[in-house]
Parts: structure tokens; C-alpha cells; sequence
């Protein structure tokens, strides 16, 4: 086989192209150009049901998205679930009587944490912990305790 | 009638030996194919280093294997992403979910259908094509005369050829993917009416770099080893006739099939197992 410039153009072309899909796949498609290597710092809060949040559940403050879920366990001694948040550096300023709550996002939608700011002048250091929370709204109780209540209105 | 009995009895036991020998013979060629494909396998590797010092050879095994892929890929590529946009908006309008068709069309393209159906479209353009380049090769005798020649056949013709085609898949694939997923975008976006701004941003939002792209180039690699190693060796192992040769090409089509659908998903639930 006979290498000419052409093959050399094309081959080069073809490799080319190949890493512009490749760089195409990493950027446009996957979460990796919104990723940035930011600092950020670590916040536990304590939910009597955290409900569907799932590690990587984002965590968001008046409808911006600040954070992410890091890790979510079980304490043996309350009974309650422990969620740890990492919240970017440059959103460092939650005061200490912030309020964590599970949300969904839309009717179907994954559920978030979602804080709101409360009026302390003390803030949330790097390992502090969230006090007043709010558990995910669990369907099957709601509607329970609808039905129940209902029922009890027709007497 | 004694003697007519133990006659049969004797048909009946030589029918089974024959048909245990038969088995036991099979079992021991595959066995042996195997043995010579992993030794096959061992000296091509082993070639990598020659292979660097004359990366010209590396190179013009590229155009063969990758530039004259490209275009079958691409279309293909072009043609998958655009049914499933079509397929994906069909499915789910019925639940008011048009807005997460990005991520569908991204995730089954990226995951499974660019690796895999790259991997498919690769062993029947490229490695039946190397099948019977290296099976002509060895019935033309230019192989042995190589050999005659003190150039080793396996450093100088398969190394390459195989290196070539480890390269390339994951090219070829990440092509695939991508070419795919703006094929989705037309059909939905363009033709459709999904919102553009939620196909990308939905995508971007449930698509990790780590879990969802590494993983499908992970696949392709894997899949572009196995199929050039099916192909370079059916070509070396092939019986020198036209015959053998033909045989030999069908059998990389339906080995690599085979391997790369049964890899996919040992892969897969390695890979997306916990979610």
C-alpha cells in the first residue's frame, strides 16, 4: 500500500473527528461543562424521612442549585436519616437557623433538598449541622391521612 | 435370535461411541482454537513495541480500518439517533414527558447502541475485510514467504492491523454517539417541536461523565479488542483454500456478533449495576 499525502489528510481527518465527537459527548452531553472544580464545604442535616433523596440529589436555595447530596446514612440512636450536603464555597454565607427540606420537583419528578435562608447573623461553618428540617412528603401518608380525615368530617 | 440381539446391541453401542468420540472431538478442537487464539493473541501483543518504532505501518492500517468506516458509521450513526427521536417522542408524549426525549435518545446512544451497534457495523466492514485480507495472505502464500524472508509475519501484518482497530473503535464509536444524538436532536427539536434548550439541558442534567461516557468508551475499547482479535485470527487460522477463506470471514462476522452482544452485557451489568 502506497502512502500518499491524501491518506495521511484523511487519516488525520478521521482522528480528528473522532476526538471532536469524543469532546462533543464530554461537553455538550454529559454533566462534565456545568462540572466545575469548585471548593466546597460539608453540612449535615437530619430528616425524620429523607424519602426518595438519593446521593447526587441536588440541593438548591431559592430555586438555584448551590450543592449536591455527598452521602446519606441511617443513625441507630435517633432513628433518623443523617444527609450530608456539599454546598459550594461561594455560597458560604447560610446563616445557622437555615431550614433544610425535601422536595420533588414536579409530580414525578427527583427530590431535592431544598434550604432556605433564616435571619441568624452565626453562619453554617464546614461541618455544621442544619437544625430545623422538613421530611420528604411521603404519598401514601398524605393521601391516609386525607381519606381519614374526610371520614371524619362526614359524621 | 440371540445372536440377532447382540448384533444390534453392538450397532447401538458403536453408534454411541461414535457419537461420544464425535463430541469429545469438537469439544477438544475448540478447545485447542481457543489455546491457539490466546497464543495467537500473546504474540500480537507482543509485537506492540516493534510496531511503535514503525508507526508508519500503524498508520496506514488506520486508513484502512478507521477512514473507510467512517462513512457507513456516521450515516448509520445519523439514521439510529433520528429513529430514536421519533420513537422516543411517540412513547413519551403519551406522558407529557417530550422535554426528557435528550435523554433517552443520549443515554440508549451513549450507553448501549453506540458502542454496540458501532462495535456490529465495525466487524462486518473492517474485520471481514481483514479476515480475508490475512486469509488471502496465507493461501497466496505471502505469509510463508515472509517467513522465508526473516520478517515476522505476525510483528509486520497482524500487530498493526490490530492495533489499528483498538484505536479506532472508540473513535468510531464516540462518532456514532454523538452523530446520533444530533440526529435525535433534528428529528425532536427540528421536525417534532421538543423544546431545543430542555433537549440539552435535560441531557446535560442526567448524563455523568464518569458513569455514562467512560463507561460506553470503556465498552468500545473492549469491543474493538475483541473484534479485531476474532478477525486477525480467523484470517491466520483460515484453511489456505477460497473455501477456507470464506468460511473463515462468515465465522468473524458471527463470532464477533456473538462476543461483542455477550461482553455488552457482562459489561453492562458490571457497569450500571448499582443506580
Amino acid at each position: 500500500m502506497q502512502h500518499t499525502s491524501t491518506q495521511d489528510t484523511l487519516v488525520g481527518l478521521f482522528v480528528a473527528s473522532g476526538i471532536v465527537g469524543l469532546f462533543f459527548l464530554a461537553m455538550q452531553v454529559s454533566n462534565l461543562g456545568s462540572f466545575t472544580a469548585h471548593d466546597s464545604y460539608t453540612i449535615t442535616a437530619r430528616f425524620e424521612n429523607s424519602g426518595g433523596l438519593k446521593v447526587k440529589s441536588p440541593v438548591s436555595s431559592a430555586g438555584v442549585k448551590i450543592g449536591r447530596v455527598s452521602a446519606i446514612s441511617f443513625d441507630t440512636k435517633t432513628y433518623q436519616s443523617v444527609v450530608q450536603l456539599n454546598i459550594d464555597s461561594q455560597y458560604n454565607t447560610l446563616p445557622e437557623d437555615t431550614t433544610a427540606s425535601v422536595f420533588t420537583a414536579g409530580l414525578l419528578g427527583e427530590q431535592y433538598v431544598s434550604l432556605e435562608a433564616g435571619g441568624s447573623d452565626e453562619l453554617l461553618q464546614d461541618g455544621g449541622q442544619i437544625e430545623i428540617t422538613q421530611s420528604a412528603i411521603i404519598l401514601e401518608k398524605a393521601i391516609g391521612q386525607f381519606l381519614f380525615k374526610s371520614a371524619s368530617e362526614k359524621k | 435370535m440371540g445372536a440377532l440381539y447382540k448384533q444390534n446391541d453392538c450397532e447401538e453401542h458403536k453408534k454411541m461411541i461414535a457419537f461420544l468420540d464425535h463430541l469429545g472431538k469438537n469439544t477438544r478442537t475448540s478447545f485447542t482454537k481457543l489455546g491457539r487464539g490466546t497464543f495467537f493473541l500473546l504474540q500480537t501483543l507482543s509485537g506492540i513495541l516493534s510496531v511503535l518504532i514503525r508507526p508508519r505501518l500503524l498508520f496506514n492500517q488506520m486508513y484502512s480500518v478507521g477512514v473507510l468506516s467512517f462513512l457507513i458509521i456516521t450515516i448509520s450513526g445519523l439514521f439510529v439517533g433520528m429513529v430514536l427521536g421519533l420513537q422516543g417522542y411517540y412513547i413519551l408524549s403519551d406522558f407529557g414527558a417530550e422535554e426528557t426525549l435528550g435523554v433517552m435518545v443520549a443515554a440508549s446512544l451513549v450507553r448501549e447502541l453506540g458502542p454496540v451497534v458501532a462495535a456490529l457495523l465495525f466487524a462486518g466492514r473492517a474485520g471481514s475485510a481483514l479476515t480475508a485480507e490475512i486469509g488471502l495472505m496465507k493461501a497466496t502464500e505471502q505469509l510463508s514467504g515472509m517467513e522465508m524472508m526473516a520478517v515476522d509475519p505476525i510483528k509486520r501484518i497482524i500487530t498493526p492491523r490490530f492495533l489499528a482497530g483498538l484505536l479506532s473503535m472508540p473513535l468510531l464509536a464516540g462518532l456514532f454517539s454523538a452523530i446520533g444524538i444530533i440526529g435525535g436532536q433534528m428529528v425532536g427539536a427540528g421536525l417534532l417541536g421538543v423544546d431545543e434548550g430542555a433537549y440539552w439541558s435535560q441531557m446535560q442534567a442526567n448524563l455523568d461523565f464518569q458513569d455514562d461516557i467512560i463507561n460506553g468508551v470503556i465498552k468500545s475499547i473492549v469491543f474493538g479488542f475483541v473484534a479485531s482479535w476474532i478477525a486477525l485470527f480467523e484470517g491466520y487460522d483460515a484453511i489456505p483454500t477460497s473455501e477456507g477463506v470464506s468460511r473463515a470471514t462468515t465465522r468473524t462476522v458471527v463470532n464477533s456478533a456473538f462476543s461483542i452482544l455477550g461482553l455488552d452485557f457482562i459489561l453492562t451489568a458490571l457497569m450500571f449495576g448499582d443506580n
